[in-house]
């Protein structure tokens, strides 16, 4: 539980805390409840268990996938594979299900979609390439490994009636839906593991001063090289929510996805520079992302409208935390 | 004292034509935990050229920057033409004539000559398109002048470093500068190279620019400058006519005399060898590098930036591949190819810079104390939170770490400080060896003094300890032993109690003995 709390205050210090660095910290806890009252105000169907379900449902993909790409972004890298990553990874255990059963369908995805994470590692821990650039052709590539999979037609799974994969996607524990408890349970262990074990503090080491990390003995090439196994393997997980949603699945389903995932790790706060992060503001970040989702469907608004909404709540939670910084809200050359 | 003689001198023999150009007077600037400078005087006449002295560190470098406007002083006076002048930006210097040549180089690899010395400044037509042509022949014309053999549409990238800094004097020259300061601008030159410099120094001397020179190479400055300005510890320390003084006196002046008194050098007791370095190089960097250290002594390594002892001590760390060569510790013939392997065989090193190679800003004291040997402190993957606590309090208490608390983040604290987190870090690995490169660089006098001490006794406590550093006070006072380099090798060895600071000078600037 301490873990948990202390992540609402990351970088303790014993400064004296202006009002504008004070919203830079708690904007985005601010922003959430904001979200919430407007929401309840303005129609009295968002105030529900089911609608509250139904928002983490929403944001448990991109979340599952965010929490693993905070990893990332905190040892001072990005990732913008995640989307055609999912799209590959759900395809797969779509497909094999009905050719091997899901009992071997889900390791074997599982296997290559590392594989995959592996490659991103190797090429940006190992051989430093830039890490925007070597994602950003492995979100085509990826794509490309799908369709030539695929043959570009669409998977399906033929009788989803007597299978029990749909079990993560669709089925329930003590009345909480599966997807919602893989994103919630797995936020929580990596939480823990960020703020709590030695591979997180090496992580925040080598995305706030790689020099110094390695100056200090850390294996930063390793380092870099496990984040990308982690956003490759909870994208994995966010496939098996997917694909047992679906139970099936358009060849570029992910499509967009990366974009979606890093807006939510950026709400959050986590500097794209690194060294800074936290998993549970990731998840205030999603979760808004998700609200805002819901609560303008909710208002009869057409889908498209939260695009604009989203941007407007990124620009702005920004600027709040550049602001904050550099202690004015405006730069003064 | 001397200041007052220094300058009741040059009143006396004030003559018309003598009248400086530009004069700073009692300036004053503190960085977080540093006074850099402390009311320091300088008078530049036109067509001069005035060399500024002093040890790395001295003050040398910020005073140049409040003169080219990118530091603020805190207090004092700059006067330029009789002018009382405030320049707070580097344009506005520039506006006023005032030209720095910086140390590091500030062009553009990927633009032409050209567009590098007119960079901010193209010519154009009507406002908007670059007019190549004027911008060419205006270029070509400035080269001319410097003697240079490159083209103006040559890409800058394509040049030699000499070169490039050919291109940064063109871009001063293009402002028609009244002064023109050059910041160590021969650090990275051959011998040919300076001497082509030295003759566009000395054709701007002519043509009544006046000049302002630093360096630390003595022959350098006895052969170029008029007068010579003393800076030591960010304090005035006098001015002298280059003709009628002397390396001699010159040394002394910058060197003064204020040893830590109360350091006592009796001969150490010797343990075994530590470690031993056998005929390490790398090509391009430095070569033939032979040295031992005991248990129990410090060895000084001292040089110019540049000599190459930083490099040596990375390589010796696993965070370089030597060419040749090898390093044993306690006897045992090792490879030793990362910082951690380094780390396992009871290597440290506090790096040259402190912020960028020693700490992780963003993090606190204690995440910072830990982070060389996180695994101690670690069970099964989990960090034991308070014994890293307890190891942290303990160096704070041991090195005197002033902080508020283990939680507080390095970023905040004074350079002093930030410097005893990273030799507490170092210290919390038990090492056998500690390497300190620059261990007191752009830190206060109270503790560098404590670091002073604090090497000594870590010594004494059976560590093998090895301190780089470019400052003659500091080298003398903590080595027992101090190795001089010079251009990537050893030129020689000294007992500490056979050492003159005179033979050390000479070591270091490759005069031969």
């Amino acid at each position: 539980m301490k873990a948990l709390l202390d992540s609402f205050r990351p970088g303790l210090t014993n400064r004296e805390i202006t009002p504008l660095q004070f919203f830079g910290k708690h904007g985005i806890t601010i922003a959430f409840f904001l979200c919430v009252v407007i929401f309840s105000l303005t129609t009295d169907k968002f105030l529900s268990t089911d609608n509250f379900f139904k928002v983490v449902m929403q944001a448990s993909i991109i979340g599952t996938i965010a929490l693993g790409v905070t990893f990332v972004v905190i040892g001072g890298n990005l990732d913008l594979s995640v989307g055609s990553l999912l799209s590959f990874a759900t395809v797969l255990v779509v497909d094999l299900h009905d050719k091997v059963g899901p009992g071997m369908a889900i390791p074997l995805m599982f296997v290559f979609t590392l594989l995959i994470g592996s490659v991103n590692g190797f090429l940006i821990g190992y051989l430093r390439l830039n890490s925007l650039i070597v994602t950003l052709g492995m979100l085509s590539a990826i794509q490309g490994i799908t369709l030539v999979y695929t043959g570009g037609k669409n998977v399906d799974i033929s009788n989803d009636e007597n299978t029990w994969f749909d079990i993560f996607g669709r089925g329930d524990l003590f009345g909480i839906p599966v997807p919602a408890l893989i994103f919630i349970v797995s936020a929580i262990v990596l939480q823990v593991v960020l703020l709590k074990t030695s591979f997180g503090r090496k992580v925040f080491a080598i995305g706030g001063n790689g020099t110094a990390a390695l100056f200090s003995g850390l294996r930063r090439n390793r380092l870099v090289f496990s984040t990308y196994l982690l956003s490759a393997f909870t994208t994995a997980c966010a496939a098996l929510i997917l694909g047992s949603r679906v139970m099936g699945s358009q060849n570029n389903v992910g499509q967009g996805y990366e974009l979606l995932v890093l807006a939510g790790v950026i709400l959050g706060g986590t500097s794209l520079l690194g060294g800074s992060g936290s998993i549970v503001r990731t998840v205030i970040g999603v979760l808004i992302l998700a609200l805002i989702q819901n609560g303008l469907q909710l208002l009869g608004y057409p889908y498209y409208s939260q695009w604009l909404v989203t941007w407007v709540v990124i620009i702005a939670a920004v600027w709040l935390d550049i602001a904050a910084k550099r202690g004015k809200l405006f730069s003064s050359y | 004292m001397h200041v007052e003689t220094a300058q009741s001198n040059e009143s006396a023999n004030l003559q018309p034509d003598q009248k400086p150009l530009l004069r700073l007077k009692n300036v004053s600037k503190s960085f977080p935990g540093v006074k850099a400078l402390d009311n320091v005087d300088l008078d530049v006449r036109a067509g001069e050229v005035h060399a500024l002295l002093g040890e790395n560190g001295a003050g040398k470098s910020t005073l140049m920057k409040i003169l080219a406007g990118i530091y603020k002083p805190d207090g004092g006076e700059v006067i330029l033409e009789d002018q009382l002048v405030t320049m707070s930006s580097p344009l506005e210097a520039r506006d006023h004539g005032v030209l720095l040549i910086h140390q590091e180089l500030s062009l553009v690899p990927d633009m032409s000559v050209a567009e590098n010395v007119f960079l901010g400044n193209l010519p154009r037509f009507g406002g908007m398109l670059v007019n190549n042509r004027q911008l060419n022949q205006r270029c070509g014309e400035i080269l001319e002048r410097l003697n240079c053999k490159f083209q103006p549409t040559d890409p800058l990238g394509h040049l030699s470093i000499a070169n490039q800094q050919m291109v940064e004097i063109a871009r001063a020259l293009v402002f028609q500068p009244k002064v023109v300061v050059f910041d160590e601008p021969t650090a990275s030159l051959t011998d040919y190279e300076k001497v082509v410099l030295f003759g566009v120094i000395r054709e701007l001397k002519e043509s009544g620019t006046a000049i302002v020179y630093i360096s630390h190479r003595m022959d350098e400055i006895f052969e170029l400058s008029d007068r010579i300005t003393v800076l030591r510890d960010g304090t005035y320390q006098g001015t002298f006519e280059t003709a009628q003084t002397n390396e001699d006196e010159v040394t002394q002046c910058m060197i003064g005399r204020d040893l830590d008194a109360d350091i006592e050098h009796e001969p150490p007791e010797l343990g075994n060898k530590a470690l031993k370095v056998d005929g390490l190089g790398i090509e391009g960097l430095y070569s033939d590098i032979s040295f031992d250290v005991h248990v129990g002594e410090v060895v000084g390594f001292y040089g110019l930036v540049g000599a190459g002892r930083t490099e040596v001590m990375e390589t010796i760390f696993g965070l370089r591949k030597p060419d040749t060569g090898s390093v044993q510790i306690n006897g045992e013939d090792l490879v030793i190819n990362s910082p951690c392997d380094a780390i396992d065989h009871g290597l440290g090193l506090v790096p040259e810079s402190r912020k960028e190679q020693g700490l992780v800003l963003g993090m606190s004291c204690k995440d910072n104390t830990t982070l060389a040997n996180i695994s101690k402190f670690t069970k099964f993957g989990w960090i034991d939170t308070a014994a890293e606590r307890t190891i942290f309090e303990e160096y704070m208490e041991k090195l005197r770490i002033k902080c508020p608390g283990w939680e507080y983040e390095t970023l905040n604290l004074s350079g002093g400080n930030q410097q005893k987190v990273v030799i507490g870090k170092w210290l919390s690995t038990s090492p056998k060896i500690l390497i300190l490169d620059e261990p007191t660089r752009g830190i206060d006098v109270g503790s560098k003094s404590e670091i002073h001490h604090l090497i000594r006794e870590l010594a004494k406590s059976g560590l093998a300890v090895i301190v780089v550093s470019s400052e003659m006070p500091e080298v003398l006072t903590v080595s027992d032993r101090i190795v001089a380099m010079y251009d990537g090798r050893i030129t020689q060895c000294f007992d500490r109690n056979e050492v003159t600071e005179d033979t050390l000078i000479r070591a270091i600037t490759g005069q031969t003995v």
